[in-house]
């Protein structure tokens, strides 16, 4: 770890070297944008929300993924950049259900929340509509495949936090999908203790508590970094 | 100075953002003394006129008579609104999309009765399209105005700021399921 | 085993190689295989008299004449049978031992196709049996290998790649010199190398011949590597679909642990060195290189972000270098003859010889290797016969899925990793698909795009979403439903997902896309204004 400085949207900053573009751009009160990162749990570079033109660099670089180098020049926002994440937006809203009325999350999503946010007010896209399954077998939770946008936060906080392994990502391409112990019904998982991490961590309402009605999924991420604080992470 | 002429249409919806937009209660009166309803659910006629100023459509585009109202009314109108989810992103009329037309009408018209099972097709009765779209896939669209339904604030503000001549940003005031 | 050992075994092999009357050489390589050439040669085999030498022999080339038997009677003379089927046995017996004239098809020798090939890789290709580890040596195999231990440092090694010239015959074109250099210099306990033989462009068959035909010239190259990285551990990703390279590649190694080429104290230095097979079910992104780590380690083959690159952090977070099957082949001609050798072939910046598999509408389609800079217009016309049947050429699609489609205008071009990125297609692994005049381009960027969305891992959203929607626009327009809509979306797809996807089978799915729109752009623009029959399926 060497200390160095770097120059982010026109700023000079100093950073360390086992940071990435995010961390510095969030110490420093630059806003990136973020979907499938959560702080916590390892960066998964999956969503490319949070892509950032690096000079020298021959296209734009995930923020969370990247480290910081010595004399690295980051521009955070551009109108390209604004596009391309705009149309990930509509991307997303285009390959699952997400109807937002009806939704248990409405008003407490982060798609929905990054949508706005980015001013996406429709999608031009087609909608693929395509029939996803939904795994209502637990007993406390649910998962709705319509409503996931494949961040993997619950495949990771389930395997680095909680240490049970018990989701994964099954199928290739579009077909990819959350899958609980192999393709078991989550109800009759053996590996799952029920601790309902991946719920809270799910920025959508694709995993959700039940008995919820439209609206009324909150859920608590911030108990990640309680945890890291706990554990003086 | 003349009216401002406004034709609104109802589609595939629940005709929740027409009433929203009657949600804004008395400042209608202000809005009405610069517009003129020419064609709506609100009003009584049965023609849309060869030319309107505004065209607001609440609704997503699932049957036969949606599809020709919408290019009507694209035909017809020099600025033309998405007002609502169901006109932007299909809604909950949308949620068919997932089954075939088959599908649908064999589990509400056959499955679910007890008596008369029959299609509803024929005379009179649109046909429904294989998918439900939103309308800026069927015509293009100048303004989306999000939210299930859109709130009385944002319509009164989408209005009156065209009406200033200027072109809003609904989504500082709405989004998707608001 | 040292140098003497070495030269007792090929001056050995050389005199028995030397001691027949008569060789026959029939290919047993896939293509040829395939047609039941290895029956041929059991038959010949049974045959012939103990004067006669009937050797099964990698990779001839010349592929859509298979199966090909070359004999030789009278030294020097040598005879290549095209199209030999089972009973034509007798006849070739007849023709080798009695001398008597077969009147069989033959193939010419001195045409375009074998003269104007200069061959570095495919050198031992249907000269040696590829499981008979004393034909490689009699080819100076292992030599290369030997001289590296007990003569040079590793550093010596890396700076011998460096002059070569040699760039990673893989697609990226990234300095292979420049690359050990890096693993060289990363400090770790462990370091790995691994041969990536995932090759899974469609119509590309390089790797797979070379691997067929002369596995051992794999291993030396990953033995010399490692020695220069410092590595101790090997493993080649092949794909399971090649199952005769895995056969050869398996005997290989256990040929050259026997020898002592591969294991501990190679040579008597302190060297070590083990290389294992690993299988690949299939998927295409795993021969992007971060995915293929991640198959190797057992989880999911899924690329991830780099920066770092495996050179630093690679297999279990250890340096590692990896290489493609082509690159490695170059190594031990380039230790055996030189950097400064290798770097006098070719174009300023890419240097050495290309191999190509030819493929679609051409005469001869098959396997050639030409020195870079070598004109487009002599490979397609020249060693490849032109266009069949009398049509005209119309493009010639290099890269696979992520290069682009070259017309008739560019042949001229002299074949380079620039020359071809200016073309706005890449050099990619060496697959040639040549279209005649009957190719619909639309349709083509069409399947490319069927390809990538059905490859496509489904990590990163542009990819996995993009590459949907693309190919749907795609379809439209071929199909004739397309609008000028579509066509202006499309164009902000390709560039969206070009710019944003995670690794390189994102970042370059457009490519065939975006060449068809820079030269064939009036196809689409004919299909929107309906001027021209929907393109459907060839």
């Amino acid at each position: 770890m060497s200390v160095l400085t770097l120059t982010i949207d026109g700023q000079e900053v100093g950073a360390s070297s086992d940071q990435t573009i995010l961390d510095v751009a969030k110490a420093h009160k630059i806003n990136i944008p973020t979907m499938c990162f959560l702080e916590g749990l390892t960066p998964w570079g999956g969503c490319r929300i949070c892509v950032v033109d690096v000079e020298g660099a021959p296209r734009p670089l995930s923020s969370c993924t990247t480290h910081v180098t010595e004399g690295m020049v980051v521009t955070t926002t551009t109108g390209k950049l604004e596009s391309y994440r705009k149309m990930i937006l509509e991307m997303l809203y285009a390959e699952g259900n997400h109807t937002c009325s009806v939704c248990v999350s409405n008003g407490h999503c982060e798609l929905q929340d990054k949508a706005q946010e980015m001013k996406m007010d429709h999608v031009r896209l087609p909608y693929l509509n395509q029939n996803m399954p939904m795994d209502s077998t637990h007993e406390h939770f649910g998962l709705d495949q319509d409503r996931c946008i494949l961040c993997t936060r619950c495949v990771r906080v389930c395997s680095e936090i909680e240490g049970a392994q018990t989701w994964a990502v099954a199928g290739r391409g579009v077909d990819s999908h959350i899958i609980s112990d192999l393709g078991t019904p989550w109800g009759e998982s053996d590996s799952c203790t029920s601790c309902g991490k991946c719920v809270q961590v799910c920025p959508t309402g694709s995993l959700v508590n039940k008995g919820n009605a439209v609206n009324e999924q909150i859920k608590k991420v911030n108990f990640l970094e309680h945890l890291l604080q706990m554990r003086g992470q | 100075m003349s009216k401002v002429t406004v034709a609104t249409v109802w589609l595939d919806g629940c005709s929740g953002c027409h009433m929203s937009f009657l949600d804004m209660d008395e400042r209608l009166i202000e809005i009405a003394e610069k517009i003129e309803f020419v064609y709506s659910p609100f009003v009584d006629v049965k023609e849309l006129p060869e030319s309107v100023d505004l065209g607001i459509i609440e609704g997503a585009v699932s049957n036969e008579d949606d599809l020709k109202k919408a290019l009507k009314f694209r035909k017809s109108c020099k600025f033309l609104i998405s007002l609502g989810d169901c006109a932007i992103n299909g809604n909950v009329p949308a949620m068919r999309n997932k089954f075939s037309v088959r599908e649908c009408f064999d589990r509400a018209y056959h499955e679910n009765v007890t008596e008369h099972p029959i299609d509803p097709v024929g005379e009179g009765v649109p046909a429904l399209l294989e998918t439900v779209k939103p309308v800026h896939q069927v015509v293009p669209v100048d303004l989306f105005v999000q939210g299930c339904p859109p709130s009385a604030d944002t319509i009164y503000y989408v209005l009156t700021e065209l009406l200033a001549g200027r072109t809003p940003d609904p989504t500082t005031m709405t989004r998707f399921g608001a | 085993m040292n140098l003497d050992e070495l030269n007792e075994i090929k001056e050995k092999q050389k005199k028995y190689n030397q001691s027949f009357d008569s060789y026959i050489k029939v290919c047993v390589a896939a293509s040829c295989k395939s047609l039941k050439s290895d029956q041929i040669k059991d038959a010949m085999r049974e045959k012939m008299d103990e004067k006669c030498q009937v050797k099964g022999v990698g990779c001839l080339g010349l592929c859509s004449k298979g199966p090909l038997v070359s004999v030789t009677v009278d030294t020097n003379k040598q005879i290549l049978y095209e199209s030999v089927k089972a009973e034509d046995v007798e006849t070739l017996f007849n023709a080798t031992c009695k001398k008597e004239a077969a009147k069989l098809p033959q193939c010419s020798l001195d045409q375009p196709f074998f003269k104007h090939q200069q061959k570095i890789v495919l050198e031992n290709s249907g000269e040696i049996d590829p499981e008979v580890i004393e034909d490689y040596i009699e080819k100076d195999g292992y030599q290369a290998l030997l001289k590296v231990l007990n003569e040079y440092g590793p550093e010596e090694v890396v700076r011998e790649m460096m002059d070569s010239g040699l760039r990673g015959r893989g697609g990226g074109g990234y300095p292979t010199g420049l690359k050990w250099a890096t693993v060289n210099k990363a400090r770790s306990d462990l370091k790995y190398v691994i041969c990536n033989a995932d090759e899974g462009d469609p119509g590309a068959f390089m790797d797979r011949a070379v691997l067929e035909s002369d596995p051992h010239r794999i291993i030396e190259g990953m033995a010399i590597a490692a020695y220069a990285v410092g590595a101790s551990r090997g493993y080649i990703y092949v794909r399971a679909e090649y199952p005769l390279a895995i056969e050869r590649l398996k005997r290989a190694i256990r040929k050259a642990r026997s020898k002592g080429f591969l294991g501990q104290n190679i040579s008597g230095t302190s060297f070590n060195f083990e290389v294992d097979i690993r299988l690949g079910a299939g998927a295409f992104v795993c021969g992007e290189e971060t995915a293929l780590i991640a198959s190797i380690e057992g989880k999911r083959g899924q690329p991830t972000p780099r920066p770092p690159y495996p050179a630093e952090v690679g297999l279990w977070g250890k340096p590692t270098l990896i290489n493609n099957v082509e690159t490695f082949a170059n190594i031990a001609p380039i230790l055996r003859k030189g950097g400064a050798w290798y770097a006098s072939i070719g174009t300023e910046k890419s240097k050495g010889t290309k191999v190509f598999a030819l493929a679609g509408k051409i005469e001869n389609t098959g396997l050639i290797e030409v020195p870079m800079g070598f004109k487009l217009r002599d490979i397609i016309f020249d060693i490849g016969g032109g266009v069949p049947e009398g049509l005209k050429f119309k493009a010639v699609q290099t890269g696979g899925p992520s290069g682009g489609c070259i017309p008739e205008d560019l042949l001229d071009l002299h074949v380079s990793y620039e020359s071809l990125r200016e073309a706005g297609s890449i050099m990619g692994s060496g697959g040639m698909i040549i279209m005649d005049e009957t190719s619909k381009m639309v349709e083509v960027a069409r399947y490319f795009m069927e390809f990538c969305k059905s490859e496509s891992c489904g990590k990163c959203t542009p990819c996995r979403v993009g590459t949907v929607h693309m190919h749907d626009i795609l379809d439209r327009i071929a199909k004739g439903t397309g609008t000028e809509a579509d066509l202006s979306l499309l164009e902000e797809l390709c560039d969206m997902v070009g710019q944003t996807s995670l690794c390189g089978l994102g970042q370059t799915a457009p490519n065939p896309v975006l060449s068809t729109l820079k030269y064939f752009r009036h196809e689409y623009d004919n299909l929107i204004q309906k001027q021209e029959q929907p393109q459907v399926n060839q």
